[in-house]
């Protein structure tokens, strides 16, 4: 570490002005508050006034219609989107559905996580172990359309999802199954490593009293370690929940003709032109990950991000 | 806490002032035939000197430039003789056009009849000088200042094209070769979950066709005037459509894909996606007997284009005879250039496709956008509008 | 660490299976590079290095490749500044809203992409572009730079509350102004975290594609836009395999490096 410059003792009679940079920085040294200003200023202004100033224009454009043959914004207000939302069984059907790819995706993620997270921080050698975190992560680097595109290909009609099952036609084919399927795939490593994180912060010695007690492998996986990586484990489900949300890509691309919330979202945007509609149907991941993020808040999980 | 809820409080009013300003309704026209005008636009006066590149909005395979098909490139010769570097954007449907329109970030876009009128009623196209486009003049008479491409004998753009949607099927796992459109609307079908058709509210249209004639107690006579009972039966007959439905399309290379693998073995298609699959499986596609729907591209430009010297100049390029006869072969359909029949490939090609057949052309049920205001001149009754259209196509696809 | 053998074995069992199902689509990109068929028949008919020929002369993947870095870098700088200055913030001082700052970092990468991009498109549209400033590289950089934050964030958090305050505090009494403790102390003790954080947040910004879908200018085209042009265009769909392959083996160096750097300051966190 390179030394400290110290400064020379300022004895009688060798009175001297301070230096202006030092002067300002022992002001604020004394001025709390406006060093916290200084460093909050920046974030949030682009936090508070870019980006939940577009989430609130967003929310505002959703109480606004569109002119059906136009297509142009009329900038009345109204709550028309939401009624027809609630009044409509299909958005109901679909949005029920997203959360339950998201949930389906989050558990699965976590079931093959735990014990691979487990084997690298507390099994493999630390020769390996390195090696075997790279291993995980170099898929973070693949493309993720590439990634999707080449499970089209392995599900296609005929391909080797479908020998697999015992001839074409038999594999699971592209619809909701290959969409829960393909987005386990995805964000596997997204939950790998909060929970790998975590139990590296695991200290061995507690592993070793509980063997000391007599318990066997499974008993202390059940009772020490598993309640101290649930956090860790709902930091990864941030991830794959929120992803497997708004996803609309994969969907078009293994769904065969299913539809997510992300898709209406998309469609209404892009092909309908109806931005207050896909506002408005937009608020309804919003809302369901607000609520997520506040229940695993008390878990602790956001500090093992 | 009680800070927190004032806070939150004032946000909430804060958010539902911003809803109220902006002032209420905007500028634009409402369906055709109400008497409204389009917006007043300007047309271009006179070509000048070209801005260096255009950014042009298009159906796929409309501007080809070597990288599909190193022997399929008309846009390098016209970057060659113009100066004008051309960047494409492919829009999968005409919603996605029009969006696309409206962003005011393209010059110029090949837009089918469902998109033509919302484009020019919406202000977002401008009329065509067509003095500037000497090309014009050889243009087929039937497709000129039609109803989807000028309002009040002011042209809003140039013809392209036309053609019909098909029905591709998988010959070695279809049998026996189907004829009608009822092998992909009917219920019990042994082709469940291989079927295909194409994503867009548009294709309604289609079911409204198939049950014109099989139902004709529904008594309708326009595929795009629906009223409530004739729009419940089509809505119903896709609803039933979408247990067989393995996948939508509106990609067309999606499609190429998916019959080469035999996900799907017969759906609605384009000529165009039977020539890519070519004999890398074995496809046929034919007209079924029913009739069908279609589409008659047109070239508008842009109402604020950025590029309009080189819009004009792609204008001219594209229904000259040489390049039109290159694209109608390429994509497989009828060329607007009546002078382009003497320059295709296949020198059958303009009599398999009726190019200069006006009665044929009359007989497809050509892409526009549905209004309230009855297009078969029906006084008594509303028929179903776009948005309607768009509602319903999220409930059937469920 | 006393586990059974046969839970070792076990857990080995689980560890390759699951590397081994990571690994197979990614097997099949590679081998699916050099397949000479165009979509991709299995078995491959045909065997050719072609499609790698095409790649290289590719200028639309070399033109994407290379707006990707600039797009990664300019977010990866953002992020760290930001990230790094929310993280002193909230770490070394108690305020109103503490919590609330700690969420709202978070928010960008918990809401759905999609909800992201609209936001921030409509944003632009109605508030940036009437002053002159259209969407473009900047805008897919200010997109990008919002979720990337929230990385650097968590890294440099979980560093500053294993380094407390002593040792700011020490240098202090030594006589050093805050400028030179944070140069000469604080700094070189987070630069590992703010290498990890770096490293993801360029992560995270060179494979994103929603929102980049919906801030990108019309002449700004990142890789993973460039590939999703043309995922499924014939001609291109190989190519498009052997960039994937490319950017695999490719990324093998930063994250040994990032793993060496966070190994060598006694395990941070990627």
């Amino acid at each position: 570490m390179p030394p400290v410059p110290v400064p020379a003792p300022a004895g009688p009679g060798r009175a001297r002005a301070p230096r202006p940079g030092r002067a300002l920085s022992s002001w604020l040294y004394r001025h709390a508050r406006v060093r916290l200003g200084l460093l909050l200023s920046a974030p949030l202004l682009w936090l508070v006034v870019a980006y939940l100033g577009a989430l609130a224009l967003l929310l505002v454009s959703s109480l606004w219609t569109v002119d059906t043959f136009t297509g142009d914004i009329v900038r009345h207000p109204s709550l028309d989107n939401f009624r027809a939302i609630a009044g409509t069984p299909v958005y109901r059907t679909v949005a029920l559905r997203s959360v339950a790819v998201a949930a389906a995706v989050t558990v699965i993620d976590a079931l093959i996580a735990l014990p691979m997270a487990f084997y690298l921080a507390k099994v493999a050698a630390p020769r390996w172990r390195g090696w075997l975190v790279i291993a995980v992560l170099t898929p973070l680097w693949a493309s993720y359309l590439v990634k999707a595109y080449a499970w089209r290909v392995m599900l296609a009609n005929g391909g080797p999802l479908d020998d697999l099952f015992g001839g074409p036609g038999h594999g699971p084919g592209y619809g909701l199954t290959a969409t829960v399927i393909v987005l386990s795939y995805l964000w596997l490593p997204y939950m790998i490593l909060p929970i790998y994180a975590g139990l590296e912060r695991l200290s061995d010695s507690l592993l070793e009293a509980s063997a000391d007690l007599g318990a066997r492998a499974f008993r202390t996986w059940r009772s020490v370690v598993l309640p101290m990586i649930v956090p860790s484990v709902f930091a990864g489900s941030i991830f794959t929940f929120s992803l497997s949300l708004g996803d609309y890509i994969t969907v078009q691309i293994v769904g065969g003709k299913t539809q997510l919330i992300g898709n209406l979202v998309y469609a209404n945007i892009g092909a309908a032109g109806n931005l207050p509609l896909s506002a408005a149907l937009a608020t309804i991941p919003v809302l369901v990950m607000v609520v997520y993020l506040v229940a695993v808040r008390r878990l602790g999980a956001l500090e093992q991000l | 806490m009680g800070t927190y809820r004032r806070v939150m409080a004032v946000a909430a009013a804060g958010v539902l002032a911003l809803a109220g300003c902006g002032g209420s309704g905007t500028g634009g026209g409402s369906a055709p035939g109400t008497g409204v005008k389009p917006p007043k636009v300007d047309r271009l006066a006179a070509i000048g000197a070209g801005e260096g590149e255009v950014d042009i909005v298009s159906w796929a395979g409309y501007v080809e430039n070597g990288t599909d098909d190193p022997k399929v490139d008309w846009v390098t010769p016209f970057t060659r003789a113009t100066g004008c570097k051309v960047n494409n954007k492919v829009g999968g449907t005409s919603d996605e056009m029009v969006t696309l329109m409206k962003t005011g970030d393209y010059d110029l876009v090949s837009a089918s009849g469902d998109a033509t009128l919302r484009l020019i009623y919406g202000g977002n196209v401008a009329p065509v000088n067509t003095d500037l486009v000497p090309n014009y003049a050889d243009i087929q008479s039937f497709l000129k200042l039609k109803g989807w491409n000028s309002v009040d004998g002011v042209p809003y753009g140039i013809p392209h094209g036309w053609g019909a949607n098909l029905l591709m099927w998988r010959t070695d796992k279809v049998t026996p070769a189907p004829t009608s459109w009822g092998v992909v609307f009917e219920a019990n079908s042994p082709y469940k979950g291989r079927i295909t058709a194409y994503d867009s509210p548009i294709y309604l249209a289609d079911a409204a066709l198939y049950l014109m004639k099989t139902k004709p107690d529904l008594k309708i006579t326009n595929p795009y005037a629906l009223d409530d009972t004739q729009f419940q039966a089509a809505v119903d007959l896709l609803k039933a459509q979408n247990k067989n439905i393995g996948e939508y399309w509106s990609d067309y290379t999606k499609e190429v894909q998916a019959f080469k693998a035999g996900n799907s073995v017969v759906g609605t298609t384009w000529q165009v996606i039977t020539n890519t699959i070519g004999t890398d499986a074995p496809v046929q596609a034919i007209l079924p007997s029913e009739g069908a729907t279609g589409w008659s591209d047109t070239w508008m430009v842009a109402a604020k284009a950025k590029h309009p010297n080189c819009a004009y100049k792609w204008l001219d390029w594209i229904v000259s005879p040489e390049v039109n006869a290159q694209v109608a072969e390429y994509f497989g359909e009828a060329p607007a250039n009546a002078r382009a029949c003497d320059h295709t490939a296949d020198k059958a090609f303009c009599g398999t496709y009726h190019a200069a057949e006006a009665g044929y052309a009359a007989k497809i049920w050509y892409w526009t956008t549905p209004t309230a205001q009855c297009l078969d001149g029906r006084t008594g009754v509303t028929c179903k509008d776009y948005a309607a259209w768009t509602k319903a196509w999220t409930e059937i696809k469920g | 660490m006393t586990v059974s053998p046969l839970t070792r074995w076990l857990l080995r069992l689980a560890m390759a299976a699951g590397l081994a199902v990571i690994y197979v689509p990614l097997a099949l990109v590679l081998v699916n590079s050099f397949n000479a068929d165009r979509t991709f028949a299995w078995p491959p008919p045909r065997w050719t290095t072609g499609w790698w020929v095409r790649a290289w002369d590719s200028t639309g993947a070399r033109e994407a490749l290379w707006t990707s870095v600039k797009a990664g870098l300019g977010a990866t700088a953002v992020a760290l500044v930001l990230g790094t200055m929310v993280a002193f913030a909230v770490q070394r001082y108690r305020f109103f809203g503490r919590e609330a700052v700690s969420l709202l970092v978070v928010l960008p990468i918990a809401l759905p992409g999609i909800v992201t991009g609209i936001a921030l498109d409509s944003a632009f549209r109605t508030v940036a572009e009437p002053l002159g400033v259209g969407k473009g590289l900047l805008s897919v950089v200010v997109g990008h730079a919002t979720f990337c934050v929230v990385v650097v964030y968590n890294n440099v958090v979980a560093r500053l509350r294993r380094l407390g305050g002593n040792l700011a505090e020490a240098s202090a009494d030594l006589g050093a102004s805050p400028v030179q403790t944070f140069r000469y102390v604080t700094f070189p003790l987070l630069r590992s975290a703010l290498f990890a954080g770096a490293l993801l947040a360029f992560a995270l910004s060179f494979d994103e594609v929603i929102v980049t879908t919906f801030t990108a200018g019309p002449g700004v085209r990142t890789l993973p836009l460039w590939i999703f042009e043309n995922l499924f265009r014939p001609n291109q769909a190989p190519v498009i395999n052997v960039v994937a392959a490319v950017l695999i083996l490719a990324s093998v160096i930063p994250i040994y490096l990032a793993q060496r750097v966070s190994a060598g300051s006694g395990g941070g966190r990627i």
